[in-house]
C-alpha cells in the first residue's frame, strides 16, 4: 500500500533555475536606521561570496535598516584606530560595521566590530564567525543576526530558511523548493507533474509535511530535510487529506480528512499512528494550526451561515469558540510566536483578500497588506515579519510585511508562479 | 480538439434548446391560446447524441447545481446507468481565498455532482470524487472571466 514514489523526487544541489531575485523594498519604516557596512579587510584569492554585501541586503530586507552603499562611503576603515567619525556623520550613518576575513588551515574566519557614530563609541567587541568556503553566506547571515539583535533587541532571522511551492504551466510541473530566507541557494525537495501544497515545518526545523497529488490523489507526506527521506502518513482515498500542522512538540500532526462524510480536523499521533477526531460538525472544518502550548487548535470553519471564520478548540475539553468576527471571510489562522496575535487571510465586504493580524485579547483586526489576492501567510520565528503569497504582473510572487505593517517587501521570482511560503523556525 | 469542443458546445446547446422548449415559465405571457410549437430540435441530429459536455460550473463560493449543470448531469446519468463504467468526478475552485479551504469547496462540488448522479440511479460505487481545489485552473487570468471557468467539476471517464 505504501508506495515510495521516488520517481518524482529530484534532489538538486547547487543553484536551481528559479531563484527569488531582486528583493525590492516597497515601503520601509519612516526613519530606518542607517548603517554603513564597510568592505571587509581581506587579501587573498577572490571569495565566492561578498560577505559585507550579504549583510547590507539582509539588513535592508528587514525594512528597519537602510544600508549605505559603498560608493557613498568616504573612507574604508579596517580597524577602530582608522575610524574618522566625521566621515560617517557626514553621510548620516548611525552605525558603522567594520571587519576582516582571513583564511587559516582551510577555514575562513570573519571578525567584525560595531560602532555607534553619534556617540563615537564601540557597541560590539570584536566578534568572529568561521566556516568553510561553502559556508560564507552562513557566516554573513550570522553577522547580520548579531548586528540586528544588538541594535533592535530582537533576534535576527537572516539564518532561517523558507520552503515554498513553484508551479509551471504547459506542461504542468510543481516543485517544492527550499532556500535561504533571501532566496539564495534554492534546491528542489520534490518535483512532480501533479500539485503540491500546504508545506509546513516541524518546530525543530528537521522535517516538513506537505500534501502531494503525485499518486493522482492527495495524501500527506512527512519529509526529513537533511536526508530527503520521507514517508506517506495518510492514505484515505476518496477523501481530503490536507492541511497538515505539526504540534509544538513535534509528536503529532493535525490535519484534515473528509473520510467520515465532510472535512473534519483530526490529530495523528506520529508514534502510534492513531488518528483522533477533533471536530464533529457538518460544515467544512479545515486549516488547523496549534496554539503555542499545544493545548488548542485554531481552524477555519464555515459553520456560521456558510461563511468562513476562525474558531479555536480546546483539545482537553472539546470546547469550541469563534475567534474572528471582522469581515466576511477569515481563514488560515496562525498564531504569532508571542501568542498575542492571530495572522489570518481576511476579506472585508467590498474589498479583496488581505493578510490581517487579529489581537486575540481585544479582538481588534488590523489589515497588514495592500497587495491583491493575498494568501498563505507564514510568520518569521522572531514574530517581527511575515511572508505571504500574492500576485504581481499576473504572476504569483512572495512578499513580506512587518507585523506593524510599516515594512513591505516583494520577492519576485525569475520563472514560474511562486507561492505557499513556509518560514522555518530558528535552527 | 477544437472539433470536439464544438461538438460538445452544440450538444449542450441542443440539450438546452430542448429544455427551454419544454419550459413553461415564460414571464411575458401572451393572451393568444396558440398551442406551443413542437421543438425544432427533432430534425437536427438523426442518431442518439453520444457527446455530452464533461464539465459543469458553479457560482462563486457555492456548490449547488445550476439548472444547466443538472441537464448535463442527467445525460451523464443515463449514459452511466446504461453501462457499468467508472467515473472520476474532479472538483475545482477559483483562486480566491485560502488553498485548503478551496480544496474543501472543490470536494463539496464533486460530492454535489456525485449525490445528484446517485439520486438518478447511478451506482455510488462507480463514482470516485477528488478535489483539486484551486491547484489546477483551466483559465489563468485574475478576473471573473477566468474564475468562472475554474469553478467546475469535471467528469472523467
Amino acid at each position: 500500500m505504501k508506495r515510495f514514489v521516488l520517481l518524482f523526487i529530484v534532489l538538486l544541489t547547487g543553484y536551481a533555475q528559479a531563484q527569488l531575485t531582486n528583493i525590492t523594498i516597497s515601503k520601509g519604516v519612516d526613519n530606518p536606521t542607517r548603517i554603513a557596512v564597510v568592505p571587509f579587510n581581506y587579501s587573498g584569492p577572490k571569495l565566492a561570496e561578498d560577505i559585507p554585501e550579504i549583510i547590507r541586503n539582509d539588513l535592508n530586507f528587514s525594512g528597519q535598516f537602510e544600508s549605505i552603499s559603498v560608493d557613498k562611503m568616504i573612507s574604508y576603515p579596517q580597524s577602530e584606530a582608522e575610524i574618522r567619525y566625521r566621515d560617517w556623520k557626514m553621510i548620516n550613518a548611525e552605525y558603522l560595521l567594520i571587519g576582516g576575513i582571513t583564511l587559516q588551515s582551510g577555514r575562513y574566519i570573519a571578525t567584525y566590530e560595531l560602532f555607534d557614530v553619534a556617540q563615537q563609541k564601540r557597541v560590539l567587541i570584536k566578534n568572529s564567525v568561521e566556516g568553510s568556503d561553502a559556508q560564507l553566506r552562513d557566516m554573513a547571515h550570522r553577522i547580520s543576526d548579531k548586528v540586528y539583535e544588538t541594535i533592535t533587541g530582537i533576534r535576527g532571522i537572516f539564518s532561517t530558511k523558507i520552503v515554498y511551492v513553484e508551479a509551471f504551466q504547459k506542461p504542468a510541473k510543481y516543485r517544492l523548493m527550499l532556500s535561504d530566507v533571501d532566496g539564495a541557494r534554492s534546491r528542489a525537495l520534490l518535483e512532480s507533474k501533479q500539485p503540491i501544497l500546504s508545506p509546513v515545518w516541524s518546530a525543530d526545523g528537521t522535517r516538513i509535511a506537505y500534501v502531494s497529488f503525485e499518486t493522482n490523489d492527495p495524501f500527506i507526506y512527512v519529509q526529513n530535510i537533511a536526508t530527503g527521506r520521507r514517508e506517506q502518513v495518510t492514505n484515505f482515498k476518496g477523501s481530503l487529506n490536507g492541511a497538515p500542522a505539526f504540534s509544538p512538540d513535534g509528536q503529532k500532526l493535525a490535519l484534515v480528512l473528509s473520510k467520515d462524510g465532510n472535512p473534519e480536523i483530526y490529530v495523528l499521533d506520529l508514534a502510534t499512528r492513531v488518528f483522533t477526531r477533533v471536530t464533529n460538525h457538518f460544515a467544512i472544518d479545515t486549516e488547523p494550526s496549534w496554539t503555542a502550548d499545544g493545548s488548542g487548535i485554531f481552524f477555519t470553519s464555515d459553520r456560521a451561515a456558510s461563511k468562513a471564520q476562525i474558531y479555536k478548540v480546546t483539545l482537553a475539553t472539546g470546547q469550541t469558540e469563534r475567534v474572528t468576527f471582522d469581515g466576511e471571510y477569515n481563514a488560515r489562522g496562525r498564531v504569532s510566536p508571542d501568542g498575542k496575535s492571530l495572522i489570518v487571510v481576511n476579506r472585508r465586504e467590498g474589498d479583496t483578500y488581505h493578510i490581517a493580524a487579529l489581537d486575540l485579547k481585544s479582538g481588534n483586526l488590523r489589515v497588514l497588506t495592500e497587495t491583491n489576492l493575498d494568501e498563505s501567510p507564514s510568520i518569521a520565528p522572531n514574530g517581527a515579519m511575515l511572508m505571504y503569497a500574492t500576485s504581481s504582473g499576473g504572476k504569483g510572487i512572495l512578499a513580506a510585511v512587518s507585523l506593524d505593517a510599516r515594512t513591505k517587501v516583494k520577492l519576485p521570482s525569475k520563472q514560474g508562479d511562486v507561492r505557499e511560503p513556509a518560514w522555518s523556525p530558528f535552527f | 480538439m477544437i472539433t470536439k469542443a464544438m461538438k460538445q458546445g452544440l450538444t449542450f446547446a441542443v440539450v438546452m434548446a430542448f429544455l427551454v422548449g419544454c419550459s413553461s415559465s415564460d414571464s411575458k405571457k401572451k393572451p393568444a391560446p396558440a398551442p406551443a410549437p413542437a421543438p425544432v430540435v427533432e430534425k437536427v441530429e438523426a442518431p442518439v447524441v453520444k457527446q455530452i459536455a464533461n464539465v459543469v460550473y458553479f457560482e462563486f463560493d457555492k456548490y449547488d447545481l445550476t439548472p444547466e449543470s443538472r441537464a448535463v448531469l442527467l445525460a451523464h446519468a443515463e449514459k452511466l446507468k446504461a453501462s457499468s463504467v467508472a467515473v472520476r468526478l474532479e472538483g475545482h475552485a477559483d483562486e480566491r481565498g485560502s488553498r485548503e479551504y478551496n480544496m474543501a469547496l472543490g470536494e463539496k462540488r464533486a460530492k454535489a455532482v456525485r449525490d445528484f448522479l446517485v439520486l438518478q440511479g447511478v451506482k455510488a460505487a462507480s463514482l470516485e470524487t477528488v478535489s483539486y481545489g484551486e491547484e489546477r485552473p483551466v483559465a489563468l487570468g485574475h478576473d471573473e472571466a477566468s474564475w468562472s471557468q475554474n469553478r467546475r467539476v469535471e467528469v472523467k471517464y
